[in-house]
């Protein structure tokens, strides 16, 4: 295994997003914060609990997750697009360096980035929010698990990318919508009848409640299913990734 | 002559998924330690030639080893030996030179070397520029960072796909005494390039390539000697009206004007040639008042090759 290569992707890979900390970092702290302002303190101090917690603790796991997922799938898509889009990716394509490699390192700089993000809002939400978490060590595992996911989604997003609208659709008019529609500001339990069985079929509804089981040890859905969803979503992506590097899909002729 | 083969590439074919046919059967070996020319008009295939050999792209059917190793089997211990720059500049723009070329050499599996990234940056009057972002250099200055990218793992092979292209005339000659330095260091080179003089004056050998044949391969001083032709032209003191008829030289002619004589001649011919030449014209009482000589350059041989291809559309061959 090229160890060096890794280092040397993953090392530049976190340098570029030291580079621009203001974007990459604090935008997405701030923009957070704003939520659990206005949803959290200013009118969840208004609304009633929903199963025993608060209104403000009810919605910091969904709302860290929102963050989570767009910046994963943004991160690792513009880790990878950016070398097609100036040229560069000549080097990693000629360096030996293999497809397992370099995955490793995009989708791991992409990731370390989204986890301390996460772990960033988490703290900050403190500030804003009274909350515990029953399960810091199965939230830690649901962050880096749907991180890693989600990096790897964002690294067929950046292959498969012709340009930058590209690259916004789907984490703007997808990711987005789904993660809103599922759950992140209310318990699926709240929709009347047939828009509960209808919110089963959005697969965010699973992440939402397996990151707040974590918290809270609530969830609308079982979080060993939640667990087993973001297993399979990241087979599904592992899988995509092959097939690129197989056949070199936007990357070899 | 294996031992002396760096690289060995038998039966190369190559269609891009459009159906175009980029290389066609190609056989070349390229000897260790050379500088390497590799010729062709635009499209004739030197860029997917040396695409291929670096990983950028998939090889069709044959063959392609370097330093005895198949590039798809062994393509770590391969490419660990190549170095390439690219005919385009294509560099992170927002990254300083020091950053850009330390992830190349970590990218070929070598250990951070700060002392040697120094040297090479040194080399190429690059180390005052090391904290610059690349966005901020020159066309020139960019070109020079990327062969430093390309030499920061010290390859043993260096591909340069059309180095001096866009490049002033003094940043040209600077990196022809690069090159020059990296073959006495034994680094094989091989160069592409639109620039004739550049294959003239520091290749061995030269390739052409043509319609993704390779359409010959040989020695560059053997090459001139071959199909080289020289011309001796001589300056009348007065007009002639024409040549007299007893003149019969193969080779001369009298200019439009009747103030030359031109005598082409094969550089393989016997210099007494000349001699014969030069009595006869004595003998008939034609004086001169100054003569010079020339040689035809690769230029006009690549030329008069490509031209002869596209009329014969030659078979491919091997070429060793």
């Amino acid at each position: 295994m090229n160890i060096q290569a890794i280092k040397a992707i993953y090392g530049f890979e976190i340098h570029r997003t030291l580079r621009t900390w203001k974007q990459s970092i604090v935008s997405p702290v701030l923009s957070t914060s704003l939520y659990f302002i206005v949803f959290g303190s200013a009118i969840g101090s208004r609304m009633m609990d929903i199963d025993g917690v608060s209104y403000a603790a009810f919605i910091v796991p969904g709302l860290i997750l929102l963050t989570i997922l767009v910046e994963s799938i943004n991160n690792a898509a513009f880790g990878i697009y950016m070398p097609r889009f100036t040229g560069t990716i000549y080097e990693i394509l000629a360096a030996p360096i293999s497809a397992f490699e370099i995955v490793i390192a995009y989708v791991g700089a992409a990731a370390t980035k989204s986890v301390v993000l996460g772990l960033i809002i988490l703290l900050t939400a403190r500030f804003f929010v009274d909350f515990s978490i029953v399960y810091p060590l199965w939230m830690l595992a649901f962050l880096v698990l749907i991180s890693v996911t989600f990096c790897l989604f964002g690294f067929i997003l950046g292959v498969w990318a012709d340009g930058f609208e590209r690259l916004q659709i789907v984490p703007m008019m997808v990711v987005m919508p789904l993660t809103f529609l599922g759950g992140s500001f209310y318990s699926i339990s709240m929709l009347p009848g047939i828009w509960q069985t209808v919110a089963l079929f959005n697969p965010v509804v699973y992440l939402v409640n397996g990151f707040r089981w974590s918290f809270y040890g609530v969830s609308d859905v079982n979080a060993a299913f939640s667990l087993s969803m973001i297993f399979l979503f990241m087979l599904v992506c592992l899988g995509v990734i092959w097939w690129i590097f197989k056949t070199g899909y936007k990357i070899k002729v | 002559m294996q031992d002396d083969a760096i690289i060995s590439i038998s039966h190369l074919s190559k269609v891009y998924p459009s159906g175009f046919t980029a290389l066609n059967d190609i056989s070349l070996t390229i000897k260790r330690g050379e500088i390497f020319a590799l010729l062709g008009p635009n499209g004739a295939g030197k860029t997917t030639l040396i695409s291929i050999l670096c990983g950028l792209v998939n090889p069709g059917p044959g063959e392609l080893k370097v330093d005895g190793l198949d590039v798809i089997r062994d393509y770590r211990a391969v490419r660990k030996m190549i170095g390439l720059v690219p005919q385009e500049i294509a560099i992170s723009m927002f990254e300083t030179v020091w950053a850009t070329v330390k992830l190349t050499r970590g990218l070929y599996g070598k250990k951070p070397d700060d002392v040697y990234l120094e040297k090479l940056l040194r080399s190429l009057s690059l180390w005052d520029k090391k904290n610059n972002k690349l966005m901020t250099l020159s066309g020139g200055m960019k070109r020079r960072v990327l062969i430093a990218k390309a030499l920061s793992h010290q390859p043993k092979v260096l591909f340069l796909d059309e180095p001096t292209a866009g490049v002033d005339v003094e940043l040209r000659r600077d990196m022809w005494q690069m090159i020059r330095e990296l073959k006495d260091d034994g680094v094989t080179i091989i160069l592409t390039t639109h620039y004739i003089e550049e294959a003239e004056d520091m290749a061995d050998r030269v390739g052409v390539i043509n319609k993704g044949r390779i359409v010959l391969v040989e020695e560059k001083a053997e090459l001139m000697k071959k199909l080289g032709k020289r011309e001796l032209v001589l300056e009348l003191p007065s007009p002639l009206s024409n040549l007299p008829a007893t003149i019969q030289i193969d080779g001369l002619d009298l200019s439009p004007d009747g103030n030359k004589l031109t005598y082409t001649y094969d550089t393989r011919s016997d210099y007494g040639e000349i001699g014969r030449v030069m009595r006869t014209l004595y003998e008939h009482g034609i004086e001169f008042r100054d003569l010079h000589t020339s040689q035809s350059s690769l230029e006009d041989i690549f030329v008069s090759l490509v031209s002869g291809n596209d009329a014969t559309d030659a078979t491919p061959g091997d070429a060793k």
